[in-house]
């Protein structure tokens, strides 16, 4: 049992620490701040000749010099190491890169990265395209398009948390904690598998969670992209007597199949890039492992820096593509307009 | 049951034919049906959080319309005392949390909203092309950059047995965190601020250099007030993205409350503890109340800054 004054000389101790930390935290931005006023004053007076390098210098420095360190170096040191061994004292050749490719235990994690690149994207956008087509003539509608797209702001290992207690299980008979068994036990199904260890069951209970958190996203995009499409394409095809579920995919789909395609392949990059739901709910146990956690266990778990690089550069290949495909589209979008 | 409205008379607008088809009743029960499942789920965390132990280890949360016994001990015992037989409470990883994402917002913020507008209004030979590299390495995966910064800022950079930086001891501070984060979330910030800064009228910043103006003095007084929306929707998005973060996190800070985040000290605790549901979910809803009042009160810009920011790495 602990004290009631302990407690509350804990709570001190906690709210000092706060206040330091927070103050460091805030000396930082104004150091940072301070620091930039004044090289912009000292940089400000070089005028003439002088003056347009200075300002190019000043301006576009630190933040190339950021990236050369933080994105374009790492990028051909982790190719580098992922041709060279645990910790990168031989050069390996592509072995990593065939171990990734004929191990058991990583086909697993391969199959099951590809099976939640195919369901959770498809299922979000699809939800999300018959939920935007729903939700508007509805009342409320702000309302419900809220509460489907707030899971969007509450961080995957929230998310995970949440639905971690959705599928708690316990032994038949006793009373059900988690929402899941409750429901199933009210519908008859007495002795339900034990959800989360239940391989491959527990896969697809992953990848809900993931759906439940992207079907907003896709809901507020395709959404938009169906109030823009001009009144007259519609009247045209409804003149020519389409109507209903034809007027819908004869028209409406073809008009805003760029969105959805962007919207598909987001969802799939957050898929293939996510590890939190995975690492929360399951560590990976009990066949759930995928490509993201695996990259993740390699290089600080087990510290095989080689097989780690190996699976992040099949991550990179993966996803390139994806984004490639999308930022193209992204920039397309910005010169038209 | 829908064809018949259509050919009644005057047609409807026609975007608003489509969206007749599916405003059936069937279409409205579906929509309720979603919604209602999307909310329950973290309704049922937050009843849960506000229960006594007992109650949570014996009934579901569903019992609290019958007997609507609520306390607040549990956050309490969460925040200042542990309680998952570990000493220490998230207290101090709730502070991390924010002693990581103010800075890891603002950084960003200041260096991309400098690098683009030297990119579009100083112009120079290369230019374009900079711009495009940097657009670029938005398809780079933050896993490809994981491993290779990690070393360098425990070991610090060498080459060929020279030293090119040193190792300094970073270990315990939110430095390697800030940076990681305001690296990799130039590329992403670079492109969105320039093309709102690009669309800045000619006319003015050309008066402004006819006056002598310099260009900080420019990128102060004329950029920075006029970009304010565009910043204000990408703060939203960054600070959002680094609180929720779990990678970088992980990675950069360790799992010591000097330093760690929200994300991961629950990660840890939902991995390594079982049964006591009314402290963990309490700990989720402290971890995910911060992003909801930021989406609930700033929504417009939220959405603005998700939809253009939604393929950042």
């Amino acid at each position: 049992m602990r004290m009631l004054l302990a407690g509350t000389q804990l709570a001190d101790s906690a709210w000092n620490d706060a206040a330091i930390k927070l103050g460091n935290s805030l000396g930082a931005i104004a150091g940072f701040l301070g620091i930039l006023l004044v090289v912009f004053f000292v940089a400000g007076r070089a005028t003439g000749r002088l003056g347009r390098p200075t300002a190019i210098a000043v301006l576009l420095g630190p933040a190339v010099l950021l990236l050369l360190v933080g994105l374009v170096a790492p990028l051909i040191r982790t190719l580098y190491l992922s041709f060279r061994n645990d910790d990168s004292t031989r050069f390996l050749g592509g072995r990593n890169y065939g171990w990734a490719l004929t191990t058991d235990s990583i086909h697993q994690v391969l199959l099951n990265t590809l099976l939640w690149l195919l369901v959770a994207p498809l299922a979000a956008t699809g939800l999300g395209l018959a939920l935007a087509l729903a939700v508007e003539r509805m009342k409320w509608q702000a309302l419900y398009k809220s509460l489907v797209f707030m899971p969007m702001a509450v961080s995957l290992v929230g998310a995970s948390i949440i639905w971690k207690f959705v599928y708690e299980s316990r032994e038949a008979g006793q009373p059900q904690i988690g929402l899941l068994s409750e429901l199933v036990g009210r519908l008859g199904w007495k002795h339900p598998p034990n959800w989360i260890l239940d391989h491959p069951l527990n896969d697809f209970l992953l990848m809900a969670v993931m759906v439940w958190v992207q079907t907003g996203f896709a809901m507020v995009v395709l959404s938009a992209a169906i109030k823009a499409i001009p009144d007259e394409v519609t009247e045209a095809a409804r003149l020519d007597g389409a109507s209903g579920l034809r007027l819908f995919w004869y028209v409406t789909v073809p008009m805003i199949r760029t969105t959805l395609v962007v919207v598909l392949t987001t969802v799939m990059i957050v898929t293939l890039k996510a590890f939190d739901i995975v690492r929360t709910m399951t560590g990976g146990n009990f066949g759930t492992q995928v490509l993201a956690n695996e990259m993740y266990s390699q290089s600080f778990v087990q510290f095989n820096v080689g097989r780690g690089s190996a699976l992040a550069v099949i991550l990179f290949l993966a996803v390139l593509p994806l984004v490639a495909y999308n930022i193209v589209q992204l920039r397309k979008e910005r010169t038209t307009r | 049951m829908t064809s018949q409205t259509s050919t009644v008379s005057v047609p409807l607008p026609a975007a608003k034919a489509v969206r007749k088809s599916f405003s059936s009743p069937l279409a409205s029960v579906f929509v309720v049906v979603v919604t209602v499942l999307w909310t329950i789920p973290t309704f049922g965390l937050l009843a849960t959080s506000l229960r006594r132990q007992q109650d949570v280890a014996d009934s579901g949360w569903w019992n609290v319309f019958t007997h609507p016994e609520l306390v607040l001990s549990n956050y309490h015992t969460v925040l200042f005392e542990g309680g998952f037989g570990v000493s220490g409470g998230l207290m101090p990883y709730l502070v991390n949390s924010l002693a990581i994402s103010v800075p890891a917002t603002v950084f960003p913020l200041v260096l991309a909203s400098m690098a683009a507008y030297a990119l579009a209004w100083v112009r120079f030979r290369g230019s374009d092309t900079l711009f495009f590299v940097i657009f670029a390495l938005q398809v780079v995966p933050l896993q490809m950059a994981l491993i290779p910064l990690l070393q360098l800022f425990s070991g610090g950079a060498h080459l060929g047995g020279v030293t090119i930086v040193p190792s300094f001891d970073l270990s315990g501070t939110y430095l390697p965190v800030w940076l990681a984060h305001t690296m990799f979330a130039l590329p992403l910030a670079i492109f969105l601020l320039h093309n709102f800064i690009s669309q800045l009228p000619r006319d003015l910043m050309e008066a402004a250099v006819v006056d002598g103006a310099s260009h900080f003095r420019i990128f102060r007084s004329i950029v920075l007030p006029l970009c304010a929306p565009a910043l204000a929707s990408f703060a939203i998005f960054q600070f959002l993205w680094v609180w929720n973060d779990l990678l970088v996190a992980l990675t950069f800070a360790g799992g010591t409350p000097d330093v760690a985040p929200m994300t991961v000290r629950l990660a840890q605790l939902s991995g390594s503890f079982g049964g006591r549901w009314e402290l963990l979910t309490a700990g989720a809803f402290l971890s995910i109340i911060i992003p909801l009042i930021v989406f609930f009160s700033l929504q417009r810009y939220f959405v603005r800054g998700l939809l253009a920011g939604s393929v950042k790495g």
